[in-house]
């Protein structure tokens, strides 16, 4: 049975209070190496979001009307995947069309959604926690703003963090995931607002 | 813990869900890079109507009209520069390494790096024209060393190109093997330009190299090939000041287009040529009796070979080391500093850097050194 849970709940608590990427460490990866600069870590926050609904939404259906009925759950980090790489493959089509210089910013982290653990993060937590149709696009477009804010605020913050004296073994990544140790203690705060699983 | 029957239909799932998405790919594919057809305009004088959607480089092939290109449209080499007049978006980082600020601001491009995807102006010099992609049958192929090959070609009947010592034509071999599409790769004429009839290139085994591993091992003599002739604007000088010619390996292939079209226009002998050229072993090196054949009979010719790595027991009088430190030495000693010079070089990028450093110490003026990379 799906939880019972408002769609507003749903959406405040995948932003704030578990956050994919400050709650759960998901998605790390390409929030460090793309969060240099705002326009960039925009641009790829904005493709999360996407890639985040529509994933969510084509696996529903692929989930309660294929693996459930025919038994074969065991399979669906195999079908996720399908169709995670089909969404961010089609997306990249569309970005080098409509904006090739966001297209060649982004570089290799565009087709590196596909291996963004944040997005089958939230596939799976989809599946696991029972959501229906409506609840699983709200969790998605959720979680995906919950991750664009934390990277174009971690792009924001590191613009302040470039004119520090940090400390030569510390600069660039190490820095950074320190920062994102600070956010994460500050999101935590949140958590005492609302639980949602 | 399934029957068989399950498993296959479970599997049949899978697949009908990657059929499913790979349906999709297919039609956004369709709507999204479905560029219709644009017009390419040249100078203002010429206008192609094409299929838009492909890089410049391969549209304007497409249409027999070919932008120098050494490394095939792989970005490695900055030859096909073109300027473009209409807005195709910032200059991409695979571009800006290979661009000075005056061509970033003239909006100068790589055409191998330009997308076609709506009415584009562009302006090329118009000698480039002049390229053609010639069909020509193989006549000769020599081993000159274990790695070289002197590879000749017929040209078409009634044609006639001309072109400059110096120059280069982009050899274009057909798929074979792993290599799905047909590859163009440039190598300098070692023809002597003022024979008309036919083409001659000096082409070593790279490992690993696509156009050069097929001439090495599948290219037939009486097989036709296509080539793009003439490209590139490496030439000698018309001036009195000493030539400083440096090359390595197959690197020698345009100074011996080069040597033999000043002895046909009676040029050699008028000014000073040092010819130095680098080989690791006796292996390497070729045409040897040619070139002191040369240096006995024009005073103003020396011929400075050296070997970098000479193996134990071979027959080797001539000076040993890297061909810079042999420079560097005969520049110091043999040739007047106050002499004019200048410098033409053909051989490898790493090659070709150390040879300006030693250059420039010797008081070589950067103008003054002209050269041929390989790519």
């Amino acid at each position: 049975m799906s939880p019972v849970i408002d769609p507003l709940t749903l959406i405040f608590a995948s932003i704030f209070t578990s956050n994919i990427l400050l709650a759960n460490f998901l998605g790390t990866c390409s929030f460090i190496a793309i969060s240099k600069d705002v326009n960039s870590a925009n641009g790829l926050g904005i493709a999360v979001i996407v890639v985040l609904v529509l994933s969510s939404v084509i696996s529903w259906p692929l989930l309660h009307f294929i693996l459930l009925p025919l038994n074969m759950i065991y399979l669906d980090l195999f079908v996720y995947i399908i169709v995670i790489a089909a969404v961010v493959q089609a997306l990249e089509m569309i970005i080098e069309r409509a904006s090739p210089a966001l297209y060649m910013s982004l570089g290799i982290y565009l087709p590196l959604i596909v291996a963004n653990c944040a997005i089958l993060g939230v596939v799976l937590f989809m599946e696991i926690r029972n959501y229906d149709f409506f609840q699983a696009a709200v969790f998605g477009f959720g979680s995906g703003v919950g991750w664009w804010l934390a990277i174009v605020a971690m792009a924001a913050m590191r613009k302040k963090i470039d004119k520090a004296p940090v400390p030569a073994g510390l600069q660039g990544p190490g820095i950074t995931l320190i920062t994102m140790g600070f956010m994460a203690m500050a999101f935590v705060g949140f958590s005492g607002i609302l639980r949602v699983q | 813990m399934f029957s068989v029957e399950t498993l296959v239909q479970q599997a049949l799932w899978v697949g009908l869900v990657s059929v499913l998405m790979a349906l999709m790919i297919t039609i956004i594919d369709s709507i999204v890079n479905n560029y219709g057809e644009v017009v390419v305009s040249i100078n203002g004088k010429k206008d192609l109507t094409v299929k838009g959607g492909s890089k410049l480089l391969a549209t304007l092939a497409d249409q027999g009209v070919f932008l120098p290109s050494a490394c095939g449209g792989r970005g490695s080499c900055g030859a096909c520069k073109c300027q473009v007049d209409t807005d195709v978006g910032p200059h991409l980082p695979t571009e800006t390494p290979y661009m000075t600020d005056k061509e970033l601001k003239q909006n100068v491009r790589l055409a191998c790096q330009v997308k076609v995807k709506s009415d584009i102006k562009i302006s090329i010099p118009e000698e480039l024209f002049n390229i053609k992609k010639l069909t020509c049958k193989v006549e000769k192929i020599v081993d000159v060393t274990y790695d070289i090959k002197e590879v000749t070609l017929k040209m078409p009947h009634g044609t006639e190109l001309s072109y400059v010592s110096g120059q280069y034509g982009q050899f274009e071999v057909p798929p074979y093997g792993d290599s799905k599409e047909a590859t163009a790769r440039a190598y300098s004429f070692s023809s002597n330009p003022q024979r008309k009839d036919e083409l001659e290139f000096l082409i070593r085994l790279v490992p690993g190299g696509i156009v050069t591993t097929y001439v090495h091992q599948h290219l037939k003599v009486g097989q036709n090939i296509n080539v793009i002739v003439p490209v590139g604007d490496f030439h000698v000088r018309d001036t009195d000041a000493a030539m400083i010619c440096v090359a390595g390996g197959s690197g020698m292939a345009p100074f011996k287009s080069i040597f033999n079209d000043m002895i046909e226009r009676g040029t050699m002998g008028t000014r000073d040529v040092w010819y130095f050229f680098g080989a690791r072993t006796t292996r390497d090196t070729y045409y040897l009796d040619w070139l002191w054949s040369l240096d006995k009979k024009y005073e103003r010719f020396h011929f400075v070979p050296a070997l970098s790595e000479p193996k134990p027991g071979e027959s080797w009088d001539g000076p040993v080391g890297l061909i810079t430190e042999v420079l560097d030495k005969y520049l110091q000693e043999k040739i007047p500093l106050d002499q004019a010079k200048e410098g033409y070089l053909c051989g490898s990028p790493g090659m070709l850097d150390a040879c300006m450093n030693v250059m420039r110490k010797n008081k070589m003026t950067e103008d003054k050194i002209y050269f041929d990379k390989f790519a």
